[in-house]
């Protein structure tokens, strides 16, 4: 299994774990602050950003593509924060408004214009392609030290690699401010901490983590592993730095575990051709999740 | 008349220097009423002070305001005479409860250690002190077997005692808390008073949304009666008075007698 292994099944794993990772980092802080269908969110109005990328480039390209959907995250973002703020309602039905807006605009662009000729595949969006993330350069384990070789990774692995950097280094960062504003909002801005740009600038990450990953698995993933490992991690301990580290193996335990039995798991029972990776790795969490809430030693909650 | 202005501003400005937190003209509106109107309030070094109206008479919305938790429409705040962006190391907080996530995955220690955050910032390595600090403050509001408890698992006046421990933790010179005392049996409210006592004769000043009125002498040196607007401020042998009372409850203390129309306002 070395060479066949190294080409075709690491990096979609490796990609699978990073995305999981960068998804239930800032998953436990949204789940917390109970913002976690802004993930669900901002892996939705993506679509509406590719359309619109597409119609100004005429191009279904990667690069066009991540910026259109990175736009209407950041568009997402703050007409949710907006709404919540102007209209001073709470920030599920902010997000509510907002998220069904900018979808059927998205629907709607895409009836009004001339994409019929061109393939928009929304299942594509909803399961990306992880087995297609295959490392043709690669000729056995020997591969990994091989610079020539490593220049030929997919290059969704480097784009996840520096978006979990760029997640991690915020939290490492801002721990202290982020646990004491969702613990107790008031008090910390009695000490100075300036509460709404740093939940901002949370939501900003979860973009981040969901831009990044959406093109390579798509939003089933996304959206499992914001909430699932998270909520399952909650479970298994009573203090916040547990909770994450402990979301942190859920997710690439469900990464790896998924990707596995979507490629073997047929085999195994008899059935011919494997299923979606992608929506084994969400089912995967999903399995945690339901073992976690049944046998998790700090299931009760308060209220 | 222009010199008696600038006169006056100077008198307030000895005042407020002086004071160890002042308020002036404080104005906050949720929507399109006022929550509290023009507000002026003067605390006195050493002294414990209590803020007594009847709910939704703009307490709570009258300690946030003046400490920065959320955005007056108008008002002043010195601290100690300096701007309250430089003096937050010397004030402590204790929010009403409503404020606070039961369910979040912190141990009481762990609440406790939020204390220090102005003094660990970002990333400041916790060290042994800190933790005997905790200890300490935890141990001063009988707390201390309780301390690797999720907070949410303590009873409602076991949690308002680590609050004050995380207030402790601060080691400020002025502690604002909003209604210490709720939800608490005797042994507690005896407990946190002789505790927010301690700190006065120690040349502390204490601030403190009240509820009962049948302590705020035995308690309190100052009050300030609040209805939207401050109805009577000064020491309670002066201020606590039927009058002021009715006044700032609207008459609804004593009997139905009272005439709504001639205490509004
Ligand atoms: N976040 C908010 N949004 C809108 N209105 C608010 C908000 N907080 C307070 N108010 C309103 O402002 C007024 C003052 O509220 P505040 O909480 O300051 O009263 P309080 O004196 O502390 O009352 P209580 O004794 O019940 O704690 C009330 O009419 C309340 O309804
Ligand atoms: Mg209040």
């Amino acid at each position: 299994m070395g060479a066949e292994f190294v080409a075709l099944s690491l990096p979609p794993m490796v990609i699978g774990v990073l995305v999981a990772i960068a998804c239930a980092l800032p998953g436990n802080f949204l789940l917390l602050r109970r913002q976690a269908l802004i993930g669900d969110a901002i892996s939705h109005v993506v679509l509406p950003g590719i359309v619109v990328a597409f119609l100004l480039t005429g191009l279904v390209a990667t690069g066009p593509m991540l910026l259109g959907a990175a736009g209407a995250a950041v568009i997402a973002v703050v007409a949710i924060e907006a709404v919540r703020r102007l209209g001073r309602i709470e920030s599920g039905a902010a997000m509510g408004v907002i998220f069904t807006a900018m979808f059927a605009g998205g629907v709607l662009l895409l009836e009004q214009s001339d994409t019929s000729n061109v393939h928009l595949d929304v299942e594509h969006a909803l399961y990306g392609n992880l087995e297609s993330l295959i490392w043709l350069d690669a000729t056995g384990w020997a591969s990994l030290l091989d610079p020539v070789a490593l220049a030929g990774l997919p290059v969704e692995l480097s784009r996840m690699v520096l978006a979990l950097i760029v997640i991690a280094l915020f939290l490492w960062l801002f721990w202290r401010p982020l646990a004491l504003s969702t613990f107790d909002e008031d008090f910390a801005r009695g000490l100075g901490i300036r509460t709404g740009p740093l939940g901002l600038a949370l939501v900003i990450m979860s973009a981040i983590a969901a831009v990044a990953a959406f093109d390579a698995v798509g939003s089933i993933i996304v959206i499992a592993m914001f909430i699932c490992p998270p909520a399952a991690a909650r479970m298994m301990t009573n203090r916040l730095g547990h909770q994450v580290a402990w979301s942190c193996l859920f997710a690439a335990l469900a990464a790896v575990l998924g990707y596995v039995l979507a490629g073997y798991g047929p085999l195994w029972i008899g059935a011919g051709a494997s299923v979606s990776a992608a929506g084994m790795i969400a089912t995967v969490s999903g399995i945690i999740l339901g073992v976690a809430a049944v046998a998790g030693p700090h299931r009760t909650r308060n209220s | 008349m222009n010199l008696t202005l600038v006169t006056d501003h100077d008198t307030d400005q000895a005042v407020r220097a002086a004071s160890p937190l002042a308020v002036r003209g404080m104005t906050v509106s949720y929507g399109q009423t006022p929550a509290i109107f023009s507000v002026d309030m003067t605390l006195r070094t050493g002294a414990m002070t209590a803020i007594v109206g009847p709910n939704g008479a703009g307490k709570s919305t009258l300690l946030k305001a003046a400490l920065g938790v959320i955005t007056p429409l108008a008002g002043l705040v010195t601290v100690f005479g300096g701007a309250m962006a430089d003096m937050r190391d010397r004030i402590a907080y204790v929010p009403q409860r409503t404020s606070v996530d039961w369910d979040f995955p912190v141990r009481v220690i762990d609440v406790v250690m939020m204390g220090m955050y102005r003094r660990l910032g970002l990333l400041g390595r916790i060290r042994g002190r800190h933790r005997a600090l905790a200890r300490d403050c935890l141990d001063r509001v009988g707390m201390t077997h309780f301390a690797h408890r999720q907070i949410g698992q303590l009873s409602g006046g076991q949690q308002q005692r680590v609050f004050l421990a995380r207030a402790l933790a601060q080691q400020a010179d002025i502690y604002v808390l909003d209604e210490p005392f709720a939800g608490v049996d005797a042994a507690t409210e005896k407990a946190i008073v002789a505790v927010l006592q301690g700190l006065r004769d120690a040349g502390k000043t204490v601030l403190a949304v009240h509820h009962d009125l049948a302590t705020v002498p035995d308690y309190f040196d100052d009050v300030v009666l609040l209805n939207t607007q401050v109805v009577a401020a000064g020491p309670v042998a002066d201020t606590f008075t039927e009058e002021n009372l009715n006044a700032a409850y609207g008459g609804r203390l004593t009997t139905a007698r009272a005439d709504p129309e001639s205490v509004a306002g």
